[in-house]
């Protein structure tokens, strides 16, 4: 239930994988979202996951993603995000074929924002020929000249260390992770149900990673240092219809807790949000729709659309009452698919930094 | 503004009086807003579909990567780049035959394919994941599917293989087939291979080629002018040529209608003058007055130029394609700007060919009546100052001969050289009329001279006209038989086998041969093949000739070693088509590097030879060692020699046994008379404008002499009253005429024989790459001397007769008359 909304999220920015040099046609038909998931394995209840292989892709699901966000601070205190996403598609079930043959598309984001500005690029690949892929041992998700790679000594259980790459026309930047605690199943042990369609995903996050790097932009490096989140989901399902978009938070509490939470919206009126509250101890608290408020306070207009960039959050259940602002009102992922993705503070009863992530304005 | 529409009335009375004379100006203007706009039409319909061509994935617009060596490289350095950051994509082009018919097939990956690479968005939409799953989608033009007579989803084969369903591509260029990269290359039997790959403008870090590549990809820049472009350009400069000429003979009608009206209505203009309305009314009014007569013309002469356009279109397109190899699609689409620049050029023509009279009109004296008798000193001082212009057109024609060294140089040879004539030709006319009048002996044969000289500069616009066209038709003629009649020997050389086969694919081709060697009256089977490659950055065909005497005895070269053909047997050596050998600057002795599928292929020249109508660079080497550098070439092709008399069952047992059509096999004749048609059809657009050409010259010689019939009364009175008929008047005035208009035309014919030597020895060689031979004939410029005269016949028909059936009055009333 809890993560319904994330297979959601992602599985709407996968499958719109192609759009941008698709159009609508290409998005109907093979984005694909929309239709049955027949041919492709089904999410159920009870898996057991096994690492380092589950990092790798499954090919038999047809949509996989691997999503880094971090929130990071320069010397002088310059606040700073950085966004690394590798999204699989498959267009077509059956066994991963050789070549040109192979049905999975892969398409990459990334982006570094900073308070004045938000820089992003988009890249798509083929699967088949070694332009983009994952491999789980040693760890390696590339596209293009972007990459996540597994560092010595490696952890399977933390998925860490790792190192990030990634570039565009006006920015780059390369962060190491390291975590020092186990990543978190979400869900029941990993099975992520989706309440009302019985729609599901396998999901697991690393949100404990530590990250220090250089960020690039405009030919400015510039050494960073902070924290960061990883997300990994993978489905066959299809978008529910009823939902118009979503409005997604990953935080850092500076207590060393974290939060995850979202909120779907539905097109009747009905908002049905979720979430996971991950104690430094590695405790993880499920949080149900009735226990999260989210108000939208401050709407900035960006292509025509009114954007909610700061939210007031209430979890009474958690004593948790805060007001989140963006480190960037315009961190506008201009993408096939656009959407805002950018990093926030909060202050309130808790303080810190995390990832706002909204869809379908 | 009441006054100037009162002053606009009156003047445009003039024209209802005399519809004529209204019917002239306008057929001036349009036949030359006509000319002009449909020949514009035509070069902007090829220039579109060369821009189609060019944006097709990758074509020159689109900076690329392609091997050092060879003609293919490994995938892998695709995958290198990318992940070194270079936003690549790949593309894999060759070759494959569809119902005897071979066709480019270009393999493409629509994922990386950069957006700016032209037709990339419009493949997106025919259903990426039907385009790249298999059996996938293969892309085609309308008119490649309705040449290979098939429908959409149609699975046709090539060498046995099953191809994707063919799908309508309404933007692709055609004869192009599209797939998907992995497609293409299992088609291609070329597994991991890529011709090319395109550079998407992404900007971003990307690390040094040399870093990721070595030495095995070379960086291709994009060029801003097609391939296509550089070599149709030729083909446009002759039809603009022709639309201006057109055009600059449209305006001569233009010229001597509104002199004829100004002339005319000068009484009107001066009692409007005395009026009251000013100089300056006066000619706001005048101008207003053309410009919406040119309107009016100028939208009739557009629709009009459409209508030609449409009609020349099929041919232009013949020719191109015959020619350069260029598509040209045979609808004609028209951008707006067409239609104001035709407007805007029918309106500027007029106001220029108006210049002088409403200079005139301008400067009119309120109360002038005196006429110009001294028109003899005016008219030499005119023709000294003439003959000086064309002595500096002359030089220039010189200069441009012999410092140019391009195509638009040639162009301007031939230009100079025609405005030279032109403005050399009432001197010309004035001494030879001078010549005549010296050895008149009777009062009125004297007359009759110098009358003629007289009237010289009335009617030298409409000469230099017929002067212009007579000489482009001659220059034209005599370079189109000159072609073809080199041509037509040189086919004979080259299409030595006597009968042509094509077969489905290379085990059909096996059988065939098989089948034929069993066959007696098959006297020798001789194999042929192509490839395709690349020399100096230029695509070329490489043509393997089996080592038979058909050849060596047949095939005409214009230059050789010794021993050419012994030294072609090793590999090592290739004959060079004159084309490529002008553009490289290729010699027999020299040595080139040819990149083959296993690597660079060294080879000797050792020969040149003709290769007319190839718009590709064409080297031709030994069969055999073709087949070992390019192994993967369809080996369909064979020639065969049979006896005359066994060619006709040979090819119906050959279609019944192996199910070959006239597409698959053809004989000799059948070959030659379609290479003959194709030629035939190239030159017809030329022939279509030289007529175009030559009956607006015959106009404005006709609207020259009715300008000047009237004006000339009070010359011709005087004769009648001193007991000359009216019928002898008329044969005088006609014998005048016909007089001037064959000096005219006797000058005419060696300005075009120079006009032929500039098209063939310049002109030719640079748009083309051939230079042929200079042949005369001397019956073709008997006929276009008769045409001249038929048209100065026809012209002078009109105010001849019109002077014989003059009322005595209208001749009395010249002494009565103030003028």
């Amino acid at each position: 239930m809890n993560a319904s909304g994330r297979i959601t999220r992602r599985g709407f920015v996968g499958g719109a994988l192609l759009a941008g040099f698709g159009g609508e046609a290409l998005a109907q038909g093979f984005a694909g979202l929309g239709e049955s998931a027949e041919g492709f394995a089904p999410v159920v209840p009870g898996r057991t996951f096994a690492f380092p292989a589950d990092h790798g892709p499954h090919p038999e699901f047809r949509i996989e993603w691997w999503y880094v966000t971090a929130n990071l601070s320069d010397a002088s205190g310059n606040a700073y995000g950085t966004q690394w996403t590798l999204f699989r598609q498959a267009i077509a079930p059956g066994g991963p074929q050789d070549g040109w043959a192979n049905q999975q598309i892969w398409m990459g984001h990334a982006a570094v924002t900073r308070a004045d500005t938000h820089r992003f690029s988009q890249v798509f690949a083929r699967g088949g020929v070694g332009q983009a892929g994952v491999e789980a041992k040693p760890f390696h998700a590339w596209i293009d000249a972007w990459e996540m790679r597994g560092l010595d000594p490696a952890s399977d259980e933390n998925i860490a260390p790792l190192e990030l790459k990634a570039s565009g026309a006006d920015f780059s930047y390369t962060l190491r992770l390291g975590a020092l605690r186990p990543l978190v199943l979400q869900g029941d042990g990993g099975y992520s149900r989706k309440s009302l369609r019985e729609q599901a995903s396998y999901y697991y996050s690393q949100p404990h990673y530590s990250a220090t790097g250089i960020l690039t932009i405009d030919d400015k490096p510039v050494d960073v240092t902070g924290m960061a989140w990883l997300d990994r989901e993978w489905s066959s399902q299809p978008l529910a219809s009823d939902q118009s978009g979503w409005d997604w938070l990953s935080l850092h509490f500076t207590t060393g807790d974290k939060l995850m939470l979202y909120r779907m919206r539905q097109t009747d009126g009905q908002h049905y949000g979720s979430g996971k509250w991950i104690t430094p101890d590695g405790k993880a608290e499920q949080l149900a729709s009735g226990d999260i408020t989210m108000t939208p306070l401050v709407f900035t207009e960006i292509e025509k659309r009114k954007i909610p960039t700061t939210w007031r959050i209430a979890v009474p259940k958690m004593a948790l009452s805060i007001e989140c602002t963006p480190l960037n009102a315009r961190s506008w992922m201009g993408t096939s698919f656009p959407y805002w993705e950018g990093p926030i503070r909060f202050a309130g009863s808790h303080t810190g930094v995390g990832y706002l992530e909204m869809t379908g304005y | 503004m009441k006054r100037a529409l009162w002053t606009l009335a009156v003047l445009l009375s003039h024209w209802r009086r005399h519809p004529m004379q209204l019917a002239t100006l306008l057929i001036g203007l349009i036949s030359a807003t006509a000319l002009w706009s449909g020949v514009q039409a035509l070069n902007q319909q090829a220039r579109i579909s060369y821009d189609r061509a060019a944006a097709t994935f990758g074509g020159t617009r689109t900076a690329m990567l392609v091997a050092s060596s060879g003609v293919t490289f490994p995938q892998k350095l695709f995958v290198d780049l990318r992940r070194a950051g270079w936003p690549v994509s790949p593309v894999l082009e060759g070759r494959i035959q569809i119902e005897g018919r071979s066709l480019r097939l270009m393999g493409i990956e629509p994922v990386t394919l950069p957006a700016e690479v032209g037709n990339a968005p419009t493949i997106g939409k025919a259903s990426l994941q039907s385009f790249m799953t298999p059996p996938g989608e293969m892309l085609v033009a309308p008119e490649t599917l309705a040449d290979l007579k098939l429908a959409e989803g149609a699975r046709p084969e090539a060498s046995g293989t099953l191809l994707p369903p063919l799908r309508i591509q309404p933007n692709l260029v055609p004869g192009v087939l599209v797939v998907d990269i992995g497609i293409a290359q299992s088609l291609l039997k070329m597994p991991d291979q890529l011709s090319r790959l395109l550079i998407g403008k992404a900007a971003g870090k990307r690390a040094p080629l040399e870093n990721v590549t070595g030495d095995k990809l070379r960086l291709v820049e994009p060029d801003a002018e097609t391939d296509l472009e550089r070599l149709t350009n030729s083909f446009h400069l002759n039809l603009t040529a022709f639309g201006l000429l057109s055009f600059f003979v449209g305006l001569f009608i233009v010229n001597s209608a509104i002199g004829l009206a100004f002339e005319q209505r000068l009484p009107v203009l001066r009692t409007l003058r005395a009026c009251g309305v000013s100089a300056r009314m006066l000619n706001v009014v005048l101008v207003l007055e053309l410009v919406t007569l040119a309107l009016a013309a100028g939208l009739i002469g557009l629709v009009c130029g459409y209508f030609i356009a449409g009609a020349l279109l099929p041919d232009v397109a013949a020719s191109l394609r015959g020619l350069y190899g260029a598509q040209i699609p045979g609808q004609l689409t028209l951008k707006p700007q067409w239609w104001f620049a035709g407007i805007a050029i029918s309106i500027l023509g007029a106001l220029a060919a108006a210049a002088t009279s409403l200079t005139k009109a301008l400067r009119l004296p309120l109360l002038a009546t005196a006429q110009p008798f001294a028109w003899q000193q005016a008219q030499r001082r005119w023709l000294t100052y003439q003959s000086a212009l064309a002595l500096a057109a002359f030089a220039g024609a010189g200069g441009f001969l012999w410092f140019g060294d391009s195509l638009l140089s040639g162009f301007a040879v031939l230009a100079a050289l025609m405005l030279g004539a032109a403005l050399i030709l009432p001197m010309v006319l004035e001494v030879a009329l001078s010549i005549g009048q010296r050895y008149a002996q009777q009062p009125l044969g004297v007359w009759f001279w110098a009358d003629s000289r007289q009237q010289l500069s009335g009617l030298s616009l409409a000469l230099m006209a017929l002067l212009l066209a007579l000489a482009v038709n001659v220059g034209v003629s005599t370079m189109v038989e000159s072609f073809s009649r080199t041509f037509l020997v040189w086919l004979d050389g080259r299409l030595a086998a006597d009968v042509y086969v094509n077969a489905a694919n290379d085990d059909q081709a096996h059988e065939i041969k098989s089948w034929l060697r069993e066959r007696p009256e098959v006297e020798a089977i001789l194999p042929g093949g192509r490839a395709d490659t690349q020399l100096a950055g230029a695509p070329i065909e490489v043509l393997g000739l089996p080592d038979h005497a058909t050849y060596r005895d047949n095939w005409p070269l214009l230059q050789s070693a010794d021993n050419a053909w012994t030294k072609l047997r090793p590999g090592n050596a290739a004959l060079v088509s004159e084309q490529l050998a002008r553009r490289l600057q290729l010699s027999v002795g020299d040595r080139i590097d040819v990149p083959a599928s296993g690597g660079n292929w060294t080879l000797d020249v050792v020969g040149i030879y003709a290769d007319y109508g190839n718009p590709k660079g064409q080297i031709a080497v030994n069969f055999a060692a073709l087949t070992r550098r390019f192994p993967e070439i369809p080996l369909t092709r064979m020639g065969l020699r049979v006896a005359p008399a066994n060619i006709p069952a040979l090819i119906s047992a050959l279609k019944e046994k192996f199910g070959l059509d006239d597409r698959n096999v053809a004989d000799q004749a059948t070959m030659k008379a379609e290479s003959t048609r194709i030629f035939n059809r190239t030159f017809s657009v030329t022939a279509a404008l030289n007529t175009f050409t030559l009956a607006v010259a015959g106009i404005a010689l006709l609207t020259s002499l009715l300008t000047l019939a009237n004006s000339r009364l009070p010359q011709l009175a005087p004769l009648w009253a001193i007991g000359i008929t009216r019928r002898q008047l008329a044969v005088i005035e006609l014998l005048k005429t016909m007089s001037v208009a064959l000096i005219t035309t006797i000058f005419a014919l060696p300005l075009g024989l120079l006009v032929a030597w500039c098209l063939l020895a310049i002109v030719n060689v640079k748009a083309f790459g051939w230079r042929l031979p200079f042949h005369l004939f001397p019956l073709q410029l008997l006929w276009l001397t008769g045409v001249a005269m038929a048209a100065a016949l026809a012209a002078s028909a009109l105010p001849v007769i019109r002077l014989a059936r003059m009322q005595p009055a209208s001749l009395i009333r010249i002494f009565a008359n103030e003028r």
